[in-house]
């Protein structure tokens, strides 16, 4: 294990979180502090798309599920970096367990769900159900 | 001797100025020191290797990384330049980059280095 010589602030901001986690477990929700992934999401006629910036991440820990046709949940680890007999510097770099959901804007269909996980950066294509694509009405003249 | 940790002043400005909309912000970094390096880690999501630039001169190691645009984003600078001590060796300064993760390993000269006296008796 690595020792660790923190910003003095750094120890207060850990129990800050530890405080905030307490209170999300009890709660009933996972943390969203400060590991939490922004996620970018946007939609076209086909498809509802989320990215996050994810750096680090081991892929085999992230998990992507959608409940409920249009319920996103990303959920992943970061850990620290781990070298053997040394002390921090600077420490900014967050880590620990996240969790994020999201409601898309559109019913999606789950078993056509496409995830990358690219350059740290997680890419998902979630294909519209076809009751939520935008259909093309023919109007009959008389 | 060692004032890695603080951030020398990053020029405002992106690099080239080729990329008009593009923004520049300064990846999250972590600073480690072992006995006979300094790592800095910087979180650079999606950004290839091919597109990393680091520089070490004049005691000031400057690190910048360029993602393309997206969809969504304006195309990103990360840049930070750290002021490094002189007991860096300049010269076997290495770099990697990893899903997202930029490591720049700085290997510390040998006189600075501990040494273990062997006491004879």
């Amino acid at each position: 294990m690595s020792q660790i010589r923190r910003h003095p602030l750094g120890s207060l901001w850990n129990d800050f979180n530890q405080v905030q986690d307490e209170f999300a477990k009890w709660l009933g929700r996972a943390s969203t502090v400060p590991t939490a992934a922004q996620l970018t999401v946007w939609e076209d006629e086909h498809a509802v798309y989320a990215e996050a910036d994810l750096p680090g991440v081991d892929p085999a820990k992230l998990e992507v599920t959608v409940t409920e046709g249009n319920q996103l949940t990303v959920v992943g680890e970061r850990t620290p970096p781990e070298v053997p007999g040394s002390v921090w510097l600077r420490q900014e770099r967050p880590f620990g367990k996240f969790t994020r959901v999201v409601g898309l804007p559109a019913l999606v269909d789950a078993d056509k769900v496409e995830a990358k996980y690219v350059d740290g950066v997680l890419k998902l294509t979630l294909p519209k159900h076809e009751a939520a694509k935008p259909r093309k009405i023919v109007v009959k003249g008389e | 001797m060692l004032n890695l940790a603080t951030d020398a002043a990053s020029p405002a400005s992106s690099p080239n100025g080729t990329e008009d909309r593009a923004v520049t912000v300064g990846p999250r970094v972590d600073v480690l020191e072992t006995e006979s390096e300094f790592l800095v880690v910087a979180d650079m999501p999606g950004v290839k290797p091919g597109d990393v630039d680091i520089r070490f001169e004049k005691g000031e190691l400057s690190v910048h990384g360029r993602r393309p645009a997206t969809r969504e984003y304006a195309p990103t600078n990360y840049q930070r330049v750290f002021k490094v001590a002189d007991s860096v060796a300049a010269d076997k300064i290495t770099a990697d980059l990893k899903v997202g993760v930029l490591t720049v390993r700085l290997p510390k000269v040998e006189a600075v280095k501990p040494k273990r006296i062997a006491v004879t008796g």
